[in-house]
């Protein structure tokens, strides 16, 4: 095989696998409006990528909120505007942080154990068994977990700015003794009805790619098991791109309407 | 021993003029074959000669290159959707890997294909179709464990009460014996005979096992690289002069 077939054929595969994944993302839609819908599969799976990535979150935003607090401090101090801090914080951990760190953790948490829980089954033929008994795997397995992970990840979203906004509280508490309320007050105020749209329109956005990226990698998984870490090694590493990509374009089309 | 109906007038299964192609390559290559109702059809082949994927073209999982399958009268690849969903409930699969779901424990694997297909029905009706059909099977005492529990007969033998909980008319066997020892391939051999006899199934038997497809099967056939080389009685393909065959049941013989 000479070199100009590999690069050629590299090509043809890329341009194959981007025109298969629209074709994932069309079928989604198709099959979204139709019967049956599985709303208890759908209930299930929102509680397994919601509740079970709670402490993760939990964990993560706090520290998000502490640390980016401490990092922040210092370059106020400068200017003697210590007391902008709970508003710099509002605007960056409801903005950009807490979907953003939400996001990425999701992608690695939820993104690879659907790529390697539908790839698993696509390898040991569950997903040809479905289908032989009159059950459509593609509703049953890609709808459901997508709508699941378009829900669940906004709802983390926000807890996850909750508690890093708790996190950079008990942070600025320690140093200047502020009330809770006085914090959530300022944090709050130089929020706008804008950011708090763009937020929740990335966290579906992100929900969205990180359920849909999982279940194309995983249904399309193939050469057994080192086929199933693939499908889930590849669902973390695209979902992630996607998201900073998303988040890069929300932000811009947001800051026309600021104008 | 009491022998199945086997009405040779009505086809269950029709294969006419199939051939199956992957980016080139001929995988079937003009296969005829018809299966009565009530009968069980052994298809001898050596591994990678085609036999998997002619069973998954019966059940529709995937689409031929050319010619026709007819199941129970119905052009399987000119039936929409709903009418080929509506086969498949009576067409029964039981996979090479069992392909048992991961997941759900085995009361939950018999129970979801009932559940997902049969509006309305109790979860009593559900429970007594499972124990019906584990008990059918013999393993009854195993409905609470998981998949991952259960030795690879058992869990054969689990695949197969899955298809029946819907009572199939088409059984559809895909190396039902393979990694088996001789004493367990002979109980899923004898599971598939009872089956046979009890629901009146038509089969289809794919395998590499001589004595599975001795014991199992009404009529043989011998598929060699895509191709039918020879259908009948076990004894009349046995015979037969055909190098290719001798030569398949020589490599067995001598395994």
């Amino acid at each position: 095989m000479n070199s100009n077939y590999l690069i050629s054929k590299n090509i043809d595969d890329y341009f194959i696998g981007i025109n298969n994944a629209f074709k994932f993302v069309r079928k989604f839609f198709k099959e979204l409006f139709k019967p049956p819908f599985y709303i208890k599969e759908i209930v299930i799976q929102t509680y397994e990528i919601g509740v079970k990535s709670l402490l993760l979150i939990t964990l993560t935003g706090f520290i998000v909120g502490i640390v980016f607090t401490k990092q922040s401090r210092p370059s106020l101090e400068e200017f003697g505007a210590t007391s902008w801090l709970p508003s710099l914080i509002g605007i960056a951990v409801v903005r950009a942080l807490g979907p953003l760190v939400t996001a990425l953790i999701c992608a690695g948490k939820v993104g690879s154990s659907i790529g390697a829980e539908i790839g698993s089954m696509k390898v040991t033929e569950q997903i040809e068994a479905m289908e032989v008994s009159a059950i459509n795997p593609f509703k049953y397995l890609v709808v459901t977990r997508v709508i699941a992970s378009t829900i669940a990840i906004p709802i983390l979203a926000m807890y996850c700015s909750f508690v890093g906004l708790i996190g950079s509280y008990i942070n600025i508490h320690s140093m200047e003794a502020t009330s809770i309320l006085v914090f959530y007050k300022r944090a709050f105020s130089s929020l706008t009805f804008l950011d708090i749209i763009t937020s929740i329109v990335k966290c579906v956005s992100y929900g969205f790619t990180i359920g849909i990226v999982g279940s194309y990698k995983g249904f399309n998984a193939s050469q057994g098991t080192r086929g199933v870490g693939k499908a889930a090694n590849t669902a973390v590493v695209v979902a992630m791109f996607l998201i900073f990509l998303e988040e890069m374009l929300i932000v811009q089309v947001a800051n026309w309407f600021r104008i | 021993m009491e022998q199945p109906e086997i009405n040779k007038k009505e086809v269950a299964i029709s294969i006419k003029n199939l051939s199956k192609s992957f980016g080139g390559l001929n995988i079937l290559k003009d296969i005829n074959l018809e299966v009565y109702k009530g009968e069980n059809v052994a298809l001898l082949g050596k591994s990678g000669s085609g036999k998997s994927v002619l069973i998954k073209l019966i059940a529709a999982l995937l689409k031929p290159t050319n010619g026709e399958i007819t199941v129970l009268g119905q052009n399987v690849n000119q039936i929409n959707n709903v009418e080929l969903n509506k086969l498949r409930l009576k067409i029964g699969f039981s996979f090479q890997s069992s392909a048992l779901y991961d997941s759900m424990n085995i009361y939950e694997n018999l129970a979801f294909p009932l559940k997902m297909n049969v509006k309305n029905l109790s979860t009593n009706d559900v429970k007594l179709a499972v124990e019906e059909a584990l008990t059918e099977v013999g393993l009854i005492d195993k409905i609470k464990q998981m998949p991952s529990d259960l030795s690879g007969g058992q869990r054969k033998r689990i695949g197969i009460a899955r298809t029946l909980i819907m009572k199939p008319e088409i059984m559809l066997y895909d190396e039902p014996t393979s990694g088996l020892d001789p004493i367990t391939s002979q109980e899923i051999n004898n599971l598939i005979i009872d089956v046979q006899k009890k629901y009146k199934t038509s089969a289809i038997i794919i395998t590499h096992d001589l004595t599975c497809a001795r014991n199992t099967g009404n009529r043989t056939a011998v598929l060699i690289e895509g191709k039918i080389l020879k259908a009948g009685t076990f004894d009349e393909v046995f015979d037969s002069e055909n190098e290719q065959i001798k030569s398949f049941y020589n490599y067995n013989f001598i395994q």
